[in-house]
């Protein structure tokens, strides 16, 4: 029996009880505002996530690889390699971010970081979604460079350009499209994670969603709404990652 | 021209180069001949830094280019690499390859530095490739465009590192051919390779390496025709006959 079969089998009264949960969810209260107001959160916090994450990853990233500054040779041990604070603080940050859960470190902006002060809650959980991206996005950078054969830094050296000069012109234009599809998933996950921002009594859409079921009842319209809003959005998100790859691929051409 | 003085270079416990004294003359083409693991490669790749020596010095022109705080990109801007394994960058066309550097670093004009492009193509023969990508290009092409972008920067010494190795054998000779020519336009060079019919004909000088030490430096025809050095003769012998 189809799906449709199955549907049309019910009794009418389904199919009024179901008109008035939508309306109950959508109608009531003009309560499609609420809606509105929710995925406006929710495509406001991934965006500036997304690009503070990306900021901060890549800063991450060139931390990690950077080589340790001279001044620093006389606390390395013989033997060893020189001691390079910049790793080593990115290193203990990526520890941190990475070792704990995003919904602690959510709570922890709010309730301790930014505890008393008056800045709204959707910056919040900006800052605490953005800095939590950086620290995956800055291995998924990290890879990227590393991906990239020694023999054109070398290049790029013996033709007398500086290290960032290579690294600007001729390694991380490199790096970038192959990352592109890990990034891509990155920007994925950021996005659904931003659902849990509920913690901190932000309205995105999934706690919208709640506020509703809370005051109808029925859970089924709006979750099914929800769930439709993620993956719309990660879908067309998608859509514009696989156009930008492919425009970036354009003279890709394999031996 | 380069003046080499006492040079070592080790890997961690690893020494590769044991002590090299060397004077290369302005245009001197020197062959660097030795068998793998004996330092010719290390040694190119200290003459422009691309190692750092462990000890010793390096004079070229007369400047300290091994002193602290040397300018070491102005340095290689005056020397040109070409490595085994081409290096092209792939992400842009053969033009952008060779005006990359002079435009972002000489800050030559585009137009300009565009003219220079085509005309070190037509040198090397390559003139209808320059809107292809380096993926598009045979080994033999690759490398002949991997020159043609070290002379862009108009440098004074080139450095081959093994040029033709990771070549299929009919495409040797094309890229041999680009060198010779380059050669006898009076470039000074230092060449690592195999190829001792190349050394031979182009070089005028040969150098002889082995365990980290220049074991014999001789003219071609007497390093190739009466080797001294019982080392230089058994590898010869190797190389040669078989």
């Amino acid at each position: 029996m189809s799906l449709f079969s199955i549907l049309a089998a019910q009794s009418p009264s389904f199919w009024e009880s179901l008109g008035k949960k939508i309306t109950a969810t959508f109608i009531t209260e003009d309560r499609w505002r609420w809606w509105l107001k929710g995925l406006g959160v929710t495509l406001e916090v991934s965006l500036f996530a997304v690009l503070l994450g990306v900021i901060v990853g890549f800063i991450l990233a060139l931390m990690k690889l950077s080589h340790a500054p001279k001044c620093f040779a006389r606390w390395t041990k013989p033997g060893k390699k020189p001691w390079n604070p910049l790793d080593t603080i990115a290193t203990i940050y990526l520890g941190i971010v990475r070792g704990t859960p995003t919904v602690v470190q959510l709570l922890f902006a709010y309730l301790v970081v930014f505890a008393g002060a008056s800045v709204s809650k959707v910056l919040v959980a900006t800052l605490a979604f953005g800095l939590n991206s950086a620290a995956y996005v800055a291995e998924i950078f990290r890879a990227g460079i590393l991906s990239i054969d020694k023999g054109q830094m070398e290049a790029g050296r013996s033709l007398g350009m500086t290290s960032s000069q290579t690294m600007r012109y001729v390694i991380l234009p490199q790096a970038v499209k192959n990352v592109l599809p890990a990034l891509g998933n990155e920007f994925i996950v950021l996005i659904k994670e931003t659902a849990v921002m509920g913690y901190i009594a932000a309205e995105d859409i999934t706690k919208v969603s709640d506020l509703i079921v809370a005051k109808t009842f029925d859970a089924i319209v709006p979750l099914v709404t929800t769930a439709l809003t993620y993956l719309i959005i990660v879908l067309g998100l998608t859509k514009l990652l696989n156009l930008f790859e492919r425009r970036m691929r354009a003279h890709d051409i394999r031996a | 021209m380069i003046s080499v003085r006492n040079l070592h270079k080790s890997f961690d416990k690893l020494e590769v180069l044991r002590g090299i004294d060397l004077e290369i003359d302005q245009g001197e083409k020197m062959v660097v001949i030795g068998p793998s693991g004996s330092g010719k490669s290390t040694f190119l790749r200290c003459l422009n830094l691309l190692e750092t020596p462990t000890q010793g010095q390096i004079f070229v022109d007369g400047q300290e280019i091994t002193a602290p705080g040397c300018d070491v990109d102005a340095v290689r801007r005056r020397m040109g690499m070409v490595f085994q394994q081409f290096n092209l960058f792939p992400h842009k066309s053969v033009l952008e390859n060779l005006t990359m550097a002079p435009v972002r670093i000489l800050k030559k004009d585009k137009q300009q530095a565009i003219q220079q492009a085509r005309e070190l193509l037509k040198r090397v023969g390559l003139a209808d490739k320059e809107n292809a990508y380096p993926a598009q290009l045979s080994g033999g092409q690759k490398q002949r465009v991997a020159i043609a972008r070290a002379l862009a920067m108009d440098p004074e010494i080139m450095l081959f590192d093994e040029p033709t190795s990771a070549l299929d054998p009919e495409m040797v000779g094309e890229v041999l051919g680009v060198m010779k020519q380059l050669a006898e336009d009076g470039m000074t060079m230092v060449v690592v390779t195999h190829e001792m019919q190349f050394a031979r004909e182009v070089g005028t000088r040969v150098l002889f390496m082995d365990e980290g030490v220049i074991a014999e430096d001789a003219a071609p025809e007497e390093l190739f025709s009466h080797p001294k050095n019982p080392r230089t003769r058994e590898f010869l012998s190797r190389v040669l006959n078989h």
